[in-house]
């Protein structure tokens, strides 16, 4: 395998990286030039097809597939929804391109809304980010200068708007019928699907959602080829039929417990040990990993003898993981009390479940609330099996939720608990010596983290 | 303006109505129609609520709907001039974010989530804001602070303008 070229953050570092000339003068936006010129819409959506691009929101959904989605000859208008509510814990590879390499992102999104004939596109970003912002409605104004947005982009036939949205700080704006909801002014809460966005999204209109990251790997296909985004990563398992492969650079965060915290660019297939020795530094204070985070908190966890496994879309669900996710990675050392992490984990998902559904609503909320007690030394063995019972129960998986929030909220439950039981059995026994046997109802202490 | 009652200045009606243009629906410019009022006032009160429905051709009922689901809008009083969160998920917390919100806290002689007296300061405590290479975080107003220590916090409380 060649040397792998880092093209994500090639021009992170750069002066005035975030400039359009700085951009242009690293040969930025000739590839829009070139789908423009010399392919129709659907040589644009096949070339992404071909790439094996998937999603890198989350979800992992091959982009191509998600754009033929949308009803052929519609008379329009189709939205594009750009999601940059990056909000899951661990994350902010989004944030370094927005803030440092604006242009990159926006060359794909235009490039994307030609191949999906969309004429409008919606950037929705967390309110979280006010750097992003300003650097993105920079970007954008400068494109309307230069004729990269506006009326006949390039005395093409082809016309586009692009309008910054800003979120006010809730995480279930990430999903993207949440997102959908909060754009049109609502409550942001998901929908039922189907219809799925591409049949009715934004306004009741066709719409498509893609992530930030996906955008920019859309520029670096257009301009190098489908053959050359296929040769990075990792091919599709052959004794699995549904896998498509995980093809193309990811860009990896890194944080938590580690020497060297930052965001890093590596062909997708990486392991979760070698991002942590051979970019992280290694673990922090010379100490031993425990456990990490494979790809945002609602992933779950990995032991540290599961280190090797490789963070492409298949890996960590091979020992127990959700998935891939936002391949961000957050490193636990040794000294780390997993209820603490689990605690940690309750707090973040019962204050940001939006309370539509009532198995995440209640679901999230006394988990947190169990954790309380366990932290607080009234713990009891039982709990344990409750707290599992409402893993094994909430979310999509189960059928029991409209979205997939719960789903991330489980998975840190079932993993932590399955993973380290003997930890949480003996700080349970050590704490409560008197009550940790007790499995008759105890009254809940008030939860305190909620809000 | 003539009626002396009313909460929105000219100026805020102007930029509401200058997000018009780029959606399909009134409703749809709510978010950024409440994030307007909110830097203005620091705060969004209920008669802004009302008339920001009124702009927007809805119900109050309706725009309440959506700024309540927000924990973001405060209704009741203002923020803090400075508007801080310190944040307390997991990459920040394994790094000491929650003692740096502690220690603040203490300096400022608030609980998370309350606002100084001189009406300074509202401290609050945070979910990830995407900075988790600089844990432990915080953003104060438009600014991240990263590397933070529970001095460093404690400081910013005490130079705060």
């Amino acid at each position: 395998m060649p040397e792998f070229e880092p093209v994500l953050l090639a021009n992170i570092g750069k002066t005035d990286s975030h400039r359009r000339s700085v951009y242009e003068s690293g040969g930025g936006y000739q590839a829009l030039r070139t789908m423009l010129k010399d392919k129709s819409a659907e040589d644009v959506t096949n070339l992404v097809k071909e790439s094996g691009l998937r999603g890198r929101g989350g979800a992992g959904f091959p982009t191509g597939v998600k754009w033929t989605f949308l009803p052929k000859d519609h008379p329009g208008p189709i939205y594009m929804c750009i999601n940059a509510d990056e909000s899951e814990p661990g994350t902010f590879n989004n944030r370094i391109l927005m803030e440092d390499d604006p242009h990159q992102v926006i060359e794909g999104a235009i490039i994307s809304c030609y191949a999906t004939r969309a004429t409008t596109a919606y950037l929705y970003l967390r309110y979280e980010y006010p750097l992003a912002y300003q650097r993105l409605q920079q970007a954008i104004d400068e494109c309307y200068e230069a004729g990269y947005l506006g009326k006949n982009i390039l005395g093409s036939e082809f016309s586009l708007d692009m309008y910054l949205h800003r979120g006010a700080a809730a995480y279930i704006c990430g999903e993207e019928t949440g997102l959908i909801e909060s754009l049109e002014g609502k409550r942001a809460w998901p929908r039922i699907k189907p219809p799925f966005p591409a049949v009715e999204g934004v306004f009741h209109k066709p719409t498509v959602v893609n992530n930030i990251e996906t955008l920019a790997c859309v520029t670096h296909i257009a301009a190098r080829g489908a053959d050359w985004f296929k040769s990075i990563g990792v091919p599709p398992d052959p004794s699995n039929p549904r896998d498509p492969g995980s093809f193309g650079p990811k860009l990896y965060c890194l944080s938590g417990h580690i020497n060297k915290p930052g965001c890093y660019e590596a062909p997708l297939g990486l392991t979760c040990r070698e991002l942590i020795d051979d970019f992280g530094g290694g673990v922090w204070k010379g100490r031993k990993g425990k456990a990490a985070i494979p790809g945002g908190i609602s992933m779950g966890l990995l032991t540290e003898a599961e280190f090797d496994t490789p963070l492409d879309f298949a890996g960590p669900g091979k020992v127990g993981c959700l998935g891939l996710g936002t391949a961000a990675v957050v490193v636990l050392d040794d000294t780390v009390s997993i209820v603490d992490f689990l605690h940690n984990s309750c707090r973040f998902f019962a204050h940001e479940s939006c309370g539509q559904c009532t198995p995440c609503r209640e679901g999230t909320s006394w988990s947190l609330r169990m954790l309380e007690r366990i932290k607080a030394g009234r713990g009891r063995l039982k709990d344990l099996d409750l707290l599992l019972e409402i893993g094994d129960t909430i979310g999509i998986m189960p059928g029991t939720t409209i979205c997939g929030l719960a789903d991330g909220a489980a998975w840190p439950i079932k993993n932590a608990v399955r993973k380290f039981r003997d930890e949480f059995e003996d700080y349970i026994k050590r704490t409560n010596p008197d009550g940790w046997m007790v499995t008759e109802p105890v009254e809940a202490l008030e939860a305190t983290g909620i809000h | 303006m003539a009626d002396s009652s009313r909460i929105l200045t000219d100026e805020m009606v102007a930029e509401i109505k200058a997000f018009f243009p780029r959606y399909p629906s009134r409703q749809a410019v709510t978010l950024p129609a409440l994030h307007i009022v909110n830097e203005h006032l620091r705060h969004v009160p209920m008669q802004a609520v009302v008339e920001v429905a009124e702009l927007l051709k809805l119900h109050p009922a309706q725009v309440q709907d959506t700024l309540t689901f927000y924990g973001f809008f405060k209704q009741d009083a203002p923020c803090g001039k400075k508007r801080v969160w310190v944040c307390r998920s997991i990459s920040c917390a394994l790094r000491g974010g929650e003692e740096v919100l502690s220690a603040m806290c203490e300096k400022a002689g608030i609980h998370p989530g309350e606002t100084t007296e001189d009406g300074r300061l509202t401290l609050e405590a945070a979910e990830c804001l995407g900075a988790c290479e600089q844990a432990p975080c915080m953003l104060a107003g438009n600014d991240l602070v990263g590397n933070m220590t529970t001095e460093s916090g404690q400081e910013y409380v005490a130079t705060l303008d």
